[in-house]
């Protein structure tokens, strides 16, 4: 097995020890760095969001294969160029106003982190002010939305009017989701996109920022 | 074979038993604010939470619960009430025994932290501390049995099983699963067998299903459960898969149709039938008009 498939399948299978362990000799033997993401982490990553679409995987799996590239991310970021740091993309996540369940949020959070995006966690019940004021700090280019009760589903159209509110509509991309909502809401509430799942979170998320 | 509590046997004599329906909705047509925490209204607005309980006794319920799914210091959060969560346990126990009077019994409900132990967010000992706070106070109020609801995660389910066992009161263990392709996994990726198996070993009186889905989905469901246990099942099923219209969460199955999965459940295994997320006394009346006399 080659070191890529090794780190493949220790994060894959959600084996923690194993990926570190693996990410150290690679970069020992004087691995590049960014292959180890692209050619190992990123396709593991992409394989348990498939498994978890496929119902293969749960949640417990897709968490499992996260910490897992995150363990191996950790030893890698040091290493990687300041231009490739500097590239990162930045999303502002949280659950909207009124609501306190984060289960899929902090799912959504550990798929991006695992894609390589910096992700900045509002937590739960978070004011469309709050949304706005860390975008602008974070200069953020996405801002992900979640909510599970069908009664909080409105707070997530007074965040996205309080970005056009603040002129910061056009400088971000906003993509919601939680079990009560759909396609068909996000557009009602011009939201630029909607993760059915947090696998899904992943894909929309690189799409909204060009790749 | 082991022992059947003396509240079940005595409950499961007449036959099927009808438990109740969704109270979030019930309690918003009473006034509920969108976005206000309904446990709450335990304290505030006892009577209008009694105008919901009473409606299902009426309706035929011989089993209500309690409007305490939230009410634990975990899933309250930073809210207000928090800090009172043994008085709103008690009262809302205390409610629904007022609108029982002896038509009815009271399982109170107690629902799942909203926390993951995997991840970190909560550990065993919290869990343990706030699940038997809450399920003292539901039995200090009155509750003839707690009903431990909406469970994903096996590990929390049998932390509030124990939590619930230590009242002494008989206990009913439920899982919701909608997760897979058929619906017939928790989140965590628990199928009903594990958790008929998992709940039986934990000492359960009362082993079940709830929301997650629609009554369509719950035969399999329910036979799979009965096939892992030996204990009465119980099946709380959501008016079928919601679906979104103008932003609006609707349920479209209607009180008939969902009765008339009655007869396929209690097939498959389910001795105590309600109803979960989309359902309101209707439903339980539609339930009550399909059951042979002796079991109202």
């Amino acid at each position: 097995m080659s070191r890529f498939e090794e780190l493949y399948e220790a994060v894959l299978s959600g084996d923690n020890g194993s990926a570190a362990a693996t990410t150290r000799d690679a970069l020992e033997q004087g691995a590049d760095p960014q292959q180890l993401i692209d050619e190992g982490m990123i396709p593991a990553m992409a394989e348990a969001g498939r498994r978890f679409e496929e119902a293969e995987y749960f949640v417990p799996e897709l968490l499992l294969a996260a910490r897992a590239m995150k363990a191996a991310l950790e030893l890698i970021r040091p290493m990687l160029s300041a231009h490739q740091t500097e590239m990162k993309r930045c999303v502002v996540l949280g659950t909207v106003k009124g609501d306190l369940h984060d289960i899929g949020k902090n799912l959504v959070a550990a798929m991006l982190e695992g894609a390589g995006f910096d992700v900045v966690d509002l937590g739960t019940d978070v004011a469309p002010e709050q949304f706005v004021e860390a975008a602008r700090e974070q200069s953020a280019d996405l801002i992900g939305l979640s909510a599970l009760l069908t009664a909080t589903m409105p707070a997530m159209k007074a965040t996205i009017d309080a970005f056009e509110k603040a002129g910061l509509r056009d400088r971000v991309k906003v993509f919601v989701g939680g079990a009560p909502l759909s396609d068909s809401y996000a557009q009602e509430i011009h939201a630029d996109a909607y993760a059915d799942n947090a696998s899904a979170a992943v894909r929309v998320a690189q799409a909204l920022v060009g790749g | 074979m082991s022992h059947v509590a003396p509240l079940i046997a005595e409950l499961l004599a007449d036959g099927t038993v009808l438990t109740d329906g969704a109270w979030g909705t019930e309690l918003q047509g009473q006034g509920l604010a969108i976005g206000e925490m309904p446990d709450a209204w335990n304290l505030s607005q006892p009577d209008r939470v009694e105008a919901v309980a009473r409606a299902y006794v009426e309706a035929g319920s011989r089993v209500i619960l309690t409007n305490t799914f939230r009410a634990n210091r975990i899933a309250l959060g930073e809210h207000a009430i928090a800090s009172r969560v043994a008085d709103v346990n008690r009262a809302g126990a205390e409610i629904s025994r007022r609108a029982a009077g002896d038509r009815a019994k009271v399982f109170a409900s107690m629902g799942p932290s909203g926390k993951l132990l995997m991840t970190g967010q909560v550990d065993e000992d919290t869990l343990r501390a706030t699940f038997d706070e809450q399920a003292r106070a539901l039995a200090e109020g009155g509750a003839d049995a707690i009903v431990v609801e909406t469970m994903a995660d096996l590990v929390e389910a049998r932390i509030a099983v124990e939590a619930a066992k230590a009242t002494g009161l008989p206990v009913v263990g439920c899982m919701v699963f909608d997760s897979g392709k058929k619906r017939d996994h928790t989140m965590m990726g628990v199928t009903p067998e594990q958790a008929a198996e998992e709940m039986t070993r934990y000492g359960v009186d009362v082993v079940g299903a709830n929301c997650g889905t629609g009554v369509e989905d719950y035969i399999p469901i329910c036979r799979s459960l009965s096939s892992a246990t030996w204990l009465p099942i119980w099946i709380k099923a959501n008016a079928g898969i919601p679906q979104i219209e103008d932003g609006e969460v609707v349920y479209r199955t209607t009180p008939q149709s969902f009765a008339g999965h009655l007869d396929a459940l209690v097939e498959a295994g389910a001795r105590f039938v309600g109803g979960c997320c989309g359902t309101n006394p209707k439903f339980i009346e539609a339930l009550a008009a399909r059951l042979p006399a002796s079991g109202r």
